[in-house]
């Protein structure tokens, strides 16, 4: 029973990041129809812009400890800070300490400004073209932005730790009178997407900018006769997608350290969560992220191995491929989306 | 000739040309000289070049006829490579069988999976291939670990039971592929003044079947079942409509660009017998994806181009290194040469990656036809043609 | 620059074929003048070295690859020498391989093994090299090894640590320094005994592949003669990037060691997975719950951060050690790059050295000679003490080290520290063990 509850705790948790991105893919591909290979390179971007906020936090100066030596030995540089310098060691060391979710404040502003230059530079001219090619230049900037990400951080993962606040354990099942321990940056990271979830849903449901978009969604030509400016609204969506992904990236990274092809790990998947929610539905999506995670952590449980050994590699393209062929327009879609 | 409009016939010439003098044309730089680092005229790449041109020409008989974007046409590819190589492990080092099983099982498989993956249409038809290929890779990478052996790929062994041949040769190494005698990696040299030019046995086999498998893609695009296939692209609901199923069709066609795949896989393993679960990848099933729209889709002889274009990139530039900058700038002045070195740095060697998708995105937003239409405006602008004039001579409209 | 036929037995056929198909006015080299495929006839020799250079791997292959040019540059007289000054052989001069000035060709594997023979053929057929190494993983290690014993060069693993290497992939041509899942077991089992008592029950999650296997097995062997118990051992996939679901069951399964039979971004991975999961201040049975990576790389060990504090593994070789030749090689590598090289560059480093010293010795080029040279060489000065390439397997018997995640590093590189430096005669076992079984190692093929 424990084991169970455990595993749809992970698969809550995992289920957050899919549902996460796959949030943000289908406000671009099951609504602009654009098929954005660059998704996954979106997540990434975010996750290393709390590596950057790292690093900034960190820069620092060097003083010689005549005492120790170096690996070639010459006196040994210690490095200070200089936040800890002005600000003391105490707060300056809170400050670096908090940088991820500080991260979350650095992200946003730089995630909606390159989403919004992603859609006006790139993009807007992809609209009319077939998917074929909107997937071989977003496919294309994917790698030029690997590339240039691992150009300046390296091919290897780059730690980037929760607060220490925040990386303990919990034990959760303490309010049902049992023993469940879980780390708590993985429940802060499901709150967090539930609240960017409830956030983008909010506001697409209770602002008429919100409705607009939604207007647009169903009927992009209808909306645009009516002398609406739809366009601009759909640049600014696209800005926010690419602050949901961003933002899902800068919460992952104490989970997993980042590297460079992260989001490629994450970019077929969040393709499939996606379909298999239905195309252009936003609950959808979510609600196939939190369910394929469920069942990608029941996969990965003893029994379910032994049941069907290698299970838990193709659970998720299992699940898909019944579902798209049991229930053809995905769990929330509606019929006749985006067949041709 | 061979029953082609005269235009189908100066294109298949053309491309025979271009391949059975590939060695002299991928040549072009001496020996010895900086430039010669461009030179992709040696047996393995020159093989490379025609096997994934024959992968490429069976994708684009699926995607650039009915429009059904397959995302998981590398499983197909893998499966050939894996049947030949058990073909060699178990029968004989003959070439033949070993390709012609890779086609039928890859056939086979492509039944199966088309026959599924086509009940839906567009993107879900995409993701479904996607998925039975990420499957098929993943279940090779472990569990089929008896039939594929995962990681580390299906290799020849020193102890096969080979049937017709012996597990080993007579000095202890293992028998190398060959037809009917003619060993697949051996290699004429013919050096003419600074240049070295390299005829393998393997890469004219390969050269040959890629004729072939041109030919009849060539007779496919002119058929009534392709243009039945165009039909099937243009508008599948309206030839519904008309009382025609589509189904058999598309059908067809998917497990005909199957069977180049697993031509293409089979070959692959012919010319190095290693078959590898990386093959089946979907980053591998994405690169024909990317072959085929950089080229052309749609077009003849675009997804060759494109299969050319970026193998060469991978191979050539990935191996491009500082020292090899530092040599051809060396003319320049010491500051000028680094400053020069430095800025080339990034997209060569470890960043040909880099240079791949910049030109991907490039590629993509001059010259929406691919590298077809970028040859084809060449041409109209050689005759002084407005791009209008140019446009009539597409080898095939891309829709 | 001449080159010759790949194949000595297609050669009458070929030329035969190739001659009447093509009747062109050719100026024919003289195809039986070389008795080995690429051999050097000019003033320099060319050397292949193909490393990750794109993918998951890709920093450690760009410190192979300084590694390497390290290496070239020593070969050739340049720099302060190196290892040269330290090795026990004292064949190699400083002026090339046999007075050949040695040149380099590098190209990148992507840690596919496709990829990498495409890349370690063109240096073959192109560039004409005559020695291959490099690479980061096992499975391309075994697929360009068969390429080069098919083709009739060298090859010099680079990183890889299955046992199949030297196992039952193992060939006549392919030589490997790195040491292997064995030998890791062998060297880590004492000290875990002396750390962590005989009662412990272990439970093992292993990387979904072929190295992942033969560690697990092999650490599980040497464990359970401890009088450990292995609990359960769980395969994750290799494309898991959450390890959190295999992590969950642990706790629960009443192990109290965890066993992590994963390499690179899979490590780093489960590594901070198993630490979130407070893993580490968990008392199991009465005892702390302790956390082994059997195989540790610094460089990737950085990704982990502060989690590898305190926790042991073991590794070819670490910049720390005092001997003689790793203080010439760190110092010479850390002066030119301003960092240390890691045990990757090291390998890398010593398989060139080892490769030229045994050309030297047998005064030819000639692949046959070269492993001849090779096969039952002792060395020592290279950094791993006395050392013996055994010519049964073609696997390299040196010391082990144990490390663990150093508690207060005082710099970004000073993540690992020697628990204890295992004897080779400890990790040393039979050529026909059963781990290693099944395989021939054949006979050398120089090529044409």
């Amino acid at each position: 029973m424990d084991a169970f509850l455990l595993q749809i705790l992970n698969g809550l948790d995992k289920g957050s990041a899919y549902a996460l991105i796959a949030l943000g893919l289908t406000l671009i591909f099951g609504t602009l129809g654009v098929v954005n290979f660059a998704h996954g390179a979106l997540f990434m971007i975010g996750a290393f812009c709390a590596v950057t906020l790292q690093k900034i936090f960190n820069i620092s100066f060097e003083t010689i400890d005549a005492t120790q030596t170096d690996f070639l030995g010459n006196p040994l540089k210690v490095k200070t800070t200089y936040l800890e310098h002005w600000l003391g060691a105490d707060l300056g060391g809170l400050i670096i300490n908090w940088s991820v979710p500080l991260a979350i404040l650095f992200a946003i502003p730089i995630m909606i400004c390159f989403g919004f230059i992603m859609e006006r530079g790139l993009i807007k001219h992809f609209y009319k073209r077939p998917h074929a090619d909107q997937i071989l230049v977003t496919f294309g900037l994917a790698i030029v932005l690997q590339e240039v990400v691992k150009y300046f951080y390296g091919a290897n993962p780059i730690p980037t730790p929760a607060p220490d606040a925040l990386n303990g354990v919990a034990n959760i099942g303490a309010l049902i009178g049992m023993d469940i321990i879980y780390p708590v940056w993985r429940i802060v990271y499901f709150f967090f997407a539930c609240l960017i979830i409830a956030g983008v849903f909010a506001f697409l449901q209770f602002t008429t900018f919100g409705m607009v978009v939604r207007a647009g969604m169903a009927d992009r030509e209808t909306v645009g006769l009516l002398g609406i400016n739809i366009d601009r609204r759909f640049t600014i969506m696209f800005g926010i997608a690419a602050a949901v992904a961003g933002l899902a990236g800068v919460m992952y990274t104490p989970i997993n350290s980042p590297n460079y092809h992260m989001g490629m790990d994450f970019l077929v998947l969040s393709f499939v969560v996606v379909v298999v929610g239905g195309m252009g539905s936003l609950p959808g999506a979510v609600l196939a992220g939190f369910v394929l995670g469920i069942l990608e952590s029941f996969a990965s449980m003893e029994w379910a191995i032994n049941l069907i050994p290698g299970i838990n590699q193709i659970i998720i393209y299992l699940v898909a491929i019944i579902i798209l062929l049991v229930r053809p327009r995905g769990l929330m879609g509606r019929k006749g989306v985006m067949e041709d | 000739m061979f029953g082609l409009e005269k235009r189908d016939t100066t294109l298949l010439l053309i491309v025979a040309i271009l391949t059975l003098f590939a060695p002299f044309i991928l040549n072009p730089f001496p020996t010895g000289s900086g430039l010669a680092q461009f030179n992709a005229g040696y047996p393995d790449l020159m093989q490379r070049f025609v096997i994934f041109g024959i992968f490429a020409i069976g994708f684009n008989i699926l995607f650039g006829l009915t429009g059904y974007l397959s995302f998981g046409h590398a499983a197909f590819l893998g499966v050939g490579s894996y049947s030949a190589v058990w073909m060699f492990k178990l029968l004989s080092m003959n070439v033949l069988p070993a390709i012609l099983l890779s086609v039928i099982i890859s056939g086979l498989f492509a039944l199966v999976i088309g026959y599924i993956s086509l009940r839906r249409s567009g993107i879900y038809f995409s993701i479904l291939t996607l998925a039975f290929a990420q499957m098929s890779f993943s279940l090779a990478y472990s569990v089929l670990t008896p039939i594929t052996n995962g990681e580390t790929g299906l290799q020849l062994t020193l102890d096969d039971p080979r049937i017709l041949g012996a597990s080993a040769t007579a000095d202890g190494s293992i028998p190398v592929t060959n037809l009917f005698g003619l060993e697949m990696r051996s290699t004429y040299q013919m050096a003419v003044g600074a240049w070295d030019f390299q005829f393998n046995i393997g890469y004219y086999l390969c050269a040959l079947i890629l004729l072939a498998a041109f030919y009849l893609s060539i007779r496919i695009f002119r058929s009534p079942f392709g243009m039945m296939l165009r039909a099937v692209k243009s508008n599948q609901q309206r030839m519904n409509y008309t009382g025609l199923n589509s189904k058999p069709y598309t059908l067809a066609a998917f497990v005909i660009s199957g069977m180049y795949a697993g031509l293409a896989g089979g070959l692959m393993a012919s010319m190095d017998p290693l078959a590898g679960a990386e093959r089946m990848q979907w980053t591998a099933s994405g690169e024909v994806v990317l072959m085929t729209i950089l080229g052309g889709a749609g077009t003849l002889i675009g997804p060759v181009l494109g299969a050319g274009f970026i193998k060469y990139f991978e191979n050539i530039f990935s191996k491009i290194n500082d020292n090899v900058l530092h040599g051809w700038f060396s003319f320049l002045p010491d500051g000028l040469e680094d400053f020069v070195v430095f800025i080339v740095h990034p997209f060569i060697g470890k960043g040909w990656h880099l240079t791949l998708g910049i030109l991907f995105m490039l590629v993509v937003i001059y010259l929406p036809g691919g590298l077809v239409e970028g040859g084809q405006r060449i041409h109209g602008w050689i005759r002084g043609n407005k791009r209008g004039d140019a446009s009539q001579s597409k080898t095939n409209p891309a829709e | 620059m001449s080159k010759t036929d790949v194949s000595r037995r297609g050669l009458l056929k070929t030329g035969a074929v190739a001659g009447t198909g093509l009747a062109l006015p050719t100026i024919f080299t003289a195809q039986s003048a070389a008795a080995f495929t690429n051999d050097p006839t000019g003033g320099t020799v060319t050397l292949g070295f193909n490393v990750p250079q794109t993918g998951p791997y890709a920093d450690e292959g760009a410190d192979e690859l300084r590694a390497f040019e390290l290496a070239v540059e020593h070969l050739n007289g340049g720099g302060d020498g190196g290892m040269l000054s330290t090795f026990s052989s004292k064949a190699l001069e400083g002026n090339g391989i046999l007075g050949k000035k040695v040149e380099f060709v590098t190209g990148d594997t992507q840690t596919k093994s496709d990829a990498a023979r495409a890349s370690a053929k063109s240096m073959i057929e192109k560039d004409g090299a005559i020695m291959i190494s490099g690479g980061s993983s096992s499975g391309v290690a075994v697929a360009v090894q068969g390429l080069c014993q098919e083709a009739g060069v060298i090859f010099m693993a680079g990183l890889t640590h299955s046992n199949d290497t030297t196992g039952k992939d193992k060939k006549a041509n392919g030589f490997r320094h790195f040491f292997n899942a064995y030998m890791s077991a062998a060297a880590l089992a004492p000290v875990l005994k002396n750390l962590y008592g005989d009662d412990r029950k272990a439970y093992h999650l292993t990387a979904d592949y072929t190295w992942g296997w033969t560690q697990e097995e092999s650490i599980k062997a040497a464990t359970e003669a401890l009088g450990w118990e292995t609990v359960n051992t769980v395969k994750t996939p290799l494309a898991a990037t959450d390890f959190s679901s295999y992590i969950a069951p642990v706790l629960n399964s009443g192990a109290d060691v965890l066993v992590l039979n994963h390499y690179g971004g899979n490590m780093v991975n489960s590594l901070t997975n198993a630490v979130q999961f407070g893993l580490r201040d968990k008392v199991v049975n009465g005892k702390n719950f302790e956390i082994v990576v059997p195989l540790y790389s610094r460089l990737m060990a950085k990704g982990a951060g502060e989690n590898v504090k305190g926790i042991h593994g073991s590794t070819n070789w670490h910049w720390s050690l005092r001997d003689e030749g790793s203080q010439a090689f760190v110092r010479s590598f850390g002066t030119k790059y301003g960092f240390p090289p890691s045990q990757a560059a090291h390998t890398c480093y010593v398989q060139t050295l080892l490769y030229a010293d045994a050309v030297a010795r047998a005064g030819s080029f000639n692949p046959c000679a070269v492993a001849e040279a090779l096969e039952g060489f002792e060395f020592d000065g290279l950094g791993n003490g006395k050392t013996l390439y055994r010519a049964d397997d073609h696997q390299c018997f040196k010391d082990v080290l144990v490390v663990r995640g150093k508690e207060n590093p005082t710099s970004e590189f000073d993540l690992l520290e020697v628990v204890e430096v295992t004897p080779a005669e400890q990790v040393t076992y039979a050529p026909d063990h059963p781990m290693f079984a099944g395989g021939q190692l054949g006979s050398c093929n120089p090529g044409a």
